[in-house]
């Protein structure tokens, strides 16, 4: 009769097996099938793109090949420059509104619940109604422009979504040279920090390293040519517009998660600060936001892969037609369904999921341990 | 006894009756005409169903304009093996190049003889829609890609008259400058700096060489190919510099408010002039073909075709017919706004502007344009948007060319 002491256990898989078979199939199974495509030529071919039985051709990584270093896929090279600019203005934005408002509300105003209701309320509209407001508040000729006209000043001429200025430009040629540069700067503060604790071997090995890859970067790194000719990528300012809308549709949530952090701290702290003699500043700056950092941290995850993925704001703001504003996950959509080249989607999508992949695994897994370690 | 008897009557009927029900003939269309060219369709739905009165039509569409969101759609639903009984796709490549050679359509010269649409259309139209020893699609309409508007009041009070080449077009935007008008040619957001593209393109190379351009005899690297951008980059200079934020009828707006003196865009502008702005053809607005290409036709034409393995094949045939016949064409086209594809049709049905438009179809050389899916297959159009920006980040006319060329290479274009 021992199975009746694992009749708990027995029952508890039967009932998660249903969803584990449909997460298996739709999201893992597809998943598969999309990095199988991603390695075919399927839309390469006109006469097999679409054909009732195409016939599919493995051709290894040349379609990333082409999407990093052909010469037509510049679009391509500069979504991806967009998204990490839009990111860290996104997530710099969400945290240092929300954090903002989040004091603010702590001080408990009046009124401190009809604030908090009226600050969160745009995070439960959908991306495409934000958008869509937007687009019409930007509008170059109303809106947003038109309200310095209000207090008597000349109408602002921000071309807003359709601006086509580009700054903080970089070449493209030059990312093996900035890359080694950024990870010999990193190897260089993990270096810092293990030799201060103490293991002075590792980190006079870590410094050489960081030292190695400067000499790499400056040098032998600036021949690697990735492209033929030169390709300039930067920061377009159309994407100001996008920064403004999202924002302002995260930041409550953002607020949401330091209300409750800002809660969570005890009173005994900041009394006793207080009578220790910190200002208000180092209060907030020695005390309160170091407290704060998990919940940074959780929110930068959280925001950083909402911003990797976004879709339907950038769609529902300027369309899938302006290269201006254009992300990867648009890209792939156009790639797919307009241009019939499914293999080269495929790896667009492969690509967004490794880039969203690199962000939440790892915060997912120190969850997971923390979790395991309670 | 009397019991089971019932019962099994009931049975027998209730599987006849499903039997029945899964052959009755049904149409089912698939189309992106909703909002106001809506009614159009209608019309020829209920024609349709008039003339077969027990074959009820199901008309899908997807709205967006030009089919952007219907071709994704339909893609969805060819791939999986479940096509519509005909679509609306754009007559030439874009039907070609996506789904005969994918060997996913039926081939209509059959219909086209049994018809006598071979006389009915312009040979120029029929080149079009063939390919590979077949004819794959029934055209409905006609539009115009290359025509230039204007407000004849306007350029009498400026001085000038509509410019008849490239070259006098420059010259008069400098007159118009001097006048007052900054920009004398209104443009509006991505596509139709496309469409702007291909007129200037074929005022440039002429139709010859732009049909050249398509069946892959002429390089884009080649000198009259590279002068086109070069003549673009020259025009783009006259043109407002906020047009990504226009769409064509705000451009069309600026003409007629006078802002812009003239504006490059399809015929459908003078069912937007005429129909919603309620103007006179010939005194609210006039038109001439943009310069550079006076005698040449080059059209977009919405038409259906009858992909492989339908439902309702005879349906689907006696709705080819309908959209073929003289009858079909002009009760869709007067509502639509544009002209018959057909040169016999009735043109007192007709307003002012698509007369002249007829009269031009039946007489001039018909090319086909590249904007709206006639000449070139999805595969290379979609990326032209990125030649196009490659062109206006650095005004670099050979980048663009080799751009141009390398995308072609890789398509295959004309092959």
């Amino acid at each position: 009769m021992s199975w009746r002491k694992h009749t708990n256990q027995v029952t508890g898989l039967l009932v998660l097996l249903p969803s584990i078979v449909l997460v298996a199939v739709f999201v893992y199974g597809f998943i598969g099938r999309t990095i199988y495509t991603s390695f075919t030529d399927w839309g390469k071919d006109p006469s097999q793109a679409l054909a009732l039985h195409p016939k599919l051709h493995f051709i290894g990584l040349d379609n990333y090949r082409e999407l990093f270093t052909g010469l037509i896929d510049s679009r391509f090279r500069q979504d991806l420059a967009s998204t990490v600019y839009f990111t860290v203005f996104f997530i710099a934005g969400c945290l240092a509104l929300g954090l903002a408002l989040a004091i603010l509300i702590d001080h408990k105003p009046r009124g401190e619940g009809a604030f908090r209701g009226l600050f969160l309320f745009p995070f439960a509209l959908s991306f495409v109604v934000t958008g869509t407001i937007w687009r019409w508040l930007l509008q170059p000729g109303g809106g947003v422009n038109a309200l310095p006209a209000l207090v008597g000043l000349p109408p602002a001429d921000f071309t807003w979504l359709t601006s086509g200025k580009q700054v903080w430009r970089f070449e493209w040629n030059a990312l093996p040279m900035y890359a080694a540069l950024a990870l010999a700067a990193a190897l260089a503060a993990i270096a810092a920090v293990t030799f201060r604790a103490g293991r002075r071997r590792r980190g006079a090995l870590l410094a050489l390293g960081a030292v190695a890859l400067v000499a790499w970067g400056l040098l032998p790194g600036r021949a690697v040519r990735l492209l033929p000719f030169p390709e300039l990528h930067g920061f377009n300012l159309a994407f100001v517009g996008i920064v403004v809308a999202a924002v302002w549709q995260m930041a409550g949530y953002t607020m949401a998660l330091y209300l409750a952090g800002l809660a969570g701290i005890p009173e005994e702290l900041r009394e006793g600060a207080v009578v220790e003699g910190a200002s208000g500043w180092q209060l907030y700056t020695r005390i309160i936001l170091p407290l704060m950092a998990p919940i940074t941290l959780s929110a930068m995850i959280i925001l950083g892969h909402i911003s990797l993925k976004i879709f339907d704001l950038v769609f529902a703001m300027a369309g899938p037609d302006n290269s201006r504003t254009d992300v990867p996950a648009l890209l792939m959509y156009v790639t797919t369904f307009r241009g019939n080249q499914f293999a080269k989607g495929a790896a667009i999508g492969v690509i967004l999921l490794l880039v969203v992949a690199l962000v939440i695994v790892p915060y997912l897994r120190s969850q997971l341990k923390e979790g395991a370690g309670e | 006894m009397t019991k089971r008897a019932i019962l099994c009557g009931l049975v027998l009927a209730v599987v006849f009756g499903a039997t029945a029900a899964r052959a009755q003939e049904k149409l089912e269309i698939f189309s992106w005409w909703a909002g106001d060219e809506g009614p159009a369709l209608k019309a020829l739905i209920d024609r349709y169903e008039v003339l077969y009165p027990n074959i009820p039509v199901i008309n899908s569409t997807v709205t967006g304009g030009s089919g952007v969101n219907a071709r994704a759609v339909l893609k969805t639903r060819m791939l999986g093996g479940d096509p519509p009984d005909s679509f609306q796709v754009h007559a030439g490549q874009e039907l070609i190049g996506t789904w005969v050679v994918a060997n996913r359509m039926e081939d209509l010269t059959p219909l086209f003889k049994s018809e006598g649409w071979t006389e009915k259309f312009p040979p120029g139209l029929i080149a079009l829609l063939s390919a590979r020893g077949g004819i794959w699609s029934v055209p409905v309409n006609i539009h115009r890609s290359n025509v230039m508007w204007y407000v004849p009041a306007n350029l009498k009070k400026w001085g000038v008259t509509p410019p008849k080449t490239w070259d006098e077009f420059l010259a008069t935007c400098k007159t118009l400058q001097g006048k007052g008008v900054q920009y004398p040619l209104a443009l509006g957001e991505n596509w139709t700096q496309v469409h702007l593209w291909e007129s200037v393109a074929l005022g440039v190379l002429g139709p010859d060489g732009w049909s050249a351009l398509w069946s892959g005899k002429m390089k884009f690297t080649d000198s009259s190919a590279v002068k086109a951008w070069d003549t673009f980059g020259s025009v783009l200079a006259c043109t407002n510099p906020d047009a990504s934020g226009l769409s064509w009828q705000q451009a069309v707006d600026r003409t007629l408010k006078g802002n812009a003196a003239f504006n490059i865009m399809g015929d459908w502008a003078a069912g937007y002039m005429s129909t919603t702005l309620k103007l006179k053809p010939g005194e609210g607005f006039g038109w001439a073909a943009s310069p550079g290409t006076s005698g040449t036709f080059m059209m977009l034409s919405d038409s259906f075709g009858l992909p492989k393995g339908v439902k309702h094949h005879d349906a689907a045939v006696k709705w080819l017919k309908l959209l073929g016949s003289r009858e079909g064409q002009d009760i869709f086209n007067p509502l639509k706004g544009s002209i018959a594809a057909r040169l016999d049709s009735d043109l007192t049905k007709y307003n002012a502007y698509l007369n002249s438009a007829a009269k031009d179809w039946k007489s001039n050389k018909v090319v086909g344009s590249l904007a709206h899916g006639a000449v070139a297959p999805e595969i290379f159009a979609s990326q032209f948007g990125t030649v196009m920006e490659i062109y206006l980040g650095g005004k670099n006319a050979l980048a663009a060319a080799n751009a141009a060329q390398a995308i072609a290479d890789q398509v295959g274009l004309g092959k």
